[in-house]
């Protein structure tokens, strides 16, 4: 899904804002998002990736890979409208969001926030936040295969306390340029 | 209305879907969940700890006492765990 966002809350929108979400199985090539997202344009001055990656363990056990189910059609839903909210809350001008889901070995990478604005503060919080929100409200489950069988990893306390910082008022726009 | 579960509550449950037509004194989440707690044993199992299970109407986050009136599908599931 590619899709222009819509004005708002006074920042200048007069640049082509980009915002990229994907679902998919497939692998992703992190390398190749971020050159599509700064191609032609003169206007980024950062550019701020995250990837999380399949581990080979979990708890410390080992595992042979993980399977991600998904809610399809809320899962995208709900990314976009936390990309939105990124959206009005810092001055982007580029985000893409890739999530696999499906089996998934150790080394892979699972997902992909991209977020590009034209100072560096804006784009690093921005990424925070649309991960730590990935991590705790979209609708993703993940599996793992351990020598004992399969097991539903269990949502981390740490992860929700992460979501629930951004509930405080939005940082001011002219802080840290 | 439609009903999805996903993940451990689809397992416990043993379906990905269902249709249901709940009667008329259920009209929120919550009590939909303890309605559907007393249709057998896989039910009963799944929901024995209705405070853990996330749900969502219409493919929007809600809470227990959201009103299921006017919903097409309501989904069931344990707390995320994406990214």
């Amino acid at each position: 899904m590619t899709s222009p966002v819509p004005a708002r809350r006074g920042y200048d929108r007069s640049r082509a804002m980009k915002t990229t979400i994907r679902l998919q199985h497939e692998a992703f090539d992190a390398a190749a998002e971020m050159a599509r997202m700064t191609r032609g344009r003169t206007d980024i001055g950062a550019l701020v990736t995250f990837s999380g990656l399949c581990r080979a363990d979990e708890n410390g056990e080992p595992i042979a890979a993980l399977t991600l189910e998904h809610y399809a059609g809320m899962a995208e839903a709900e990314i976009a409208r936390h990309v939105e909210e990124a959206c009005a809350r810092w001055p982007l001008l580029a985000v893409t969001v890739i999530h696999r889901y499906g089996r998934i070995r150790p080394g892979e990478e699972i997902v992909l926030v991209a977020t590009a604005s034209s100072h560096r503060e804006a784009a690093f919080a921005a990424a925070a936040f649309i991960m730590d929100y990935l991590k705790t409200r979209a609708p993703f489950w993940k599996q793992v295969e351990t020598t004992r069988g399969a097991a539903w990893v269990e949502a981390k306390a740490a992860d929700e306390a992460a979501a629930e910082r951004w509930s405080a008022p939005p940082p001011r726009r002219d802080a840290a340029k | 209305m439609r009903l999805l579960y996903f993940a451990w509550v689809r397992e416990r449950v043993g379906k990905m879907q269902e249709e249901i037509d709940p009667p008329a004194g259920v009209t929120t989440v919550g009590e939909l969940m303890a309605w559907l707690a007393r249709r057998g044993e896989q039910y009963a199992y799944a929901f024995e700890n209705p405070k853990v299970i996330r749900a969502a109407i219409d493919r929007s986050h809600v809470r227990a006492e959201a009103t299921i009136a006017g919903a097409d599908e309501i989904a069931f599931f344990p707390p995320m765990t994406g990214g």
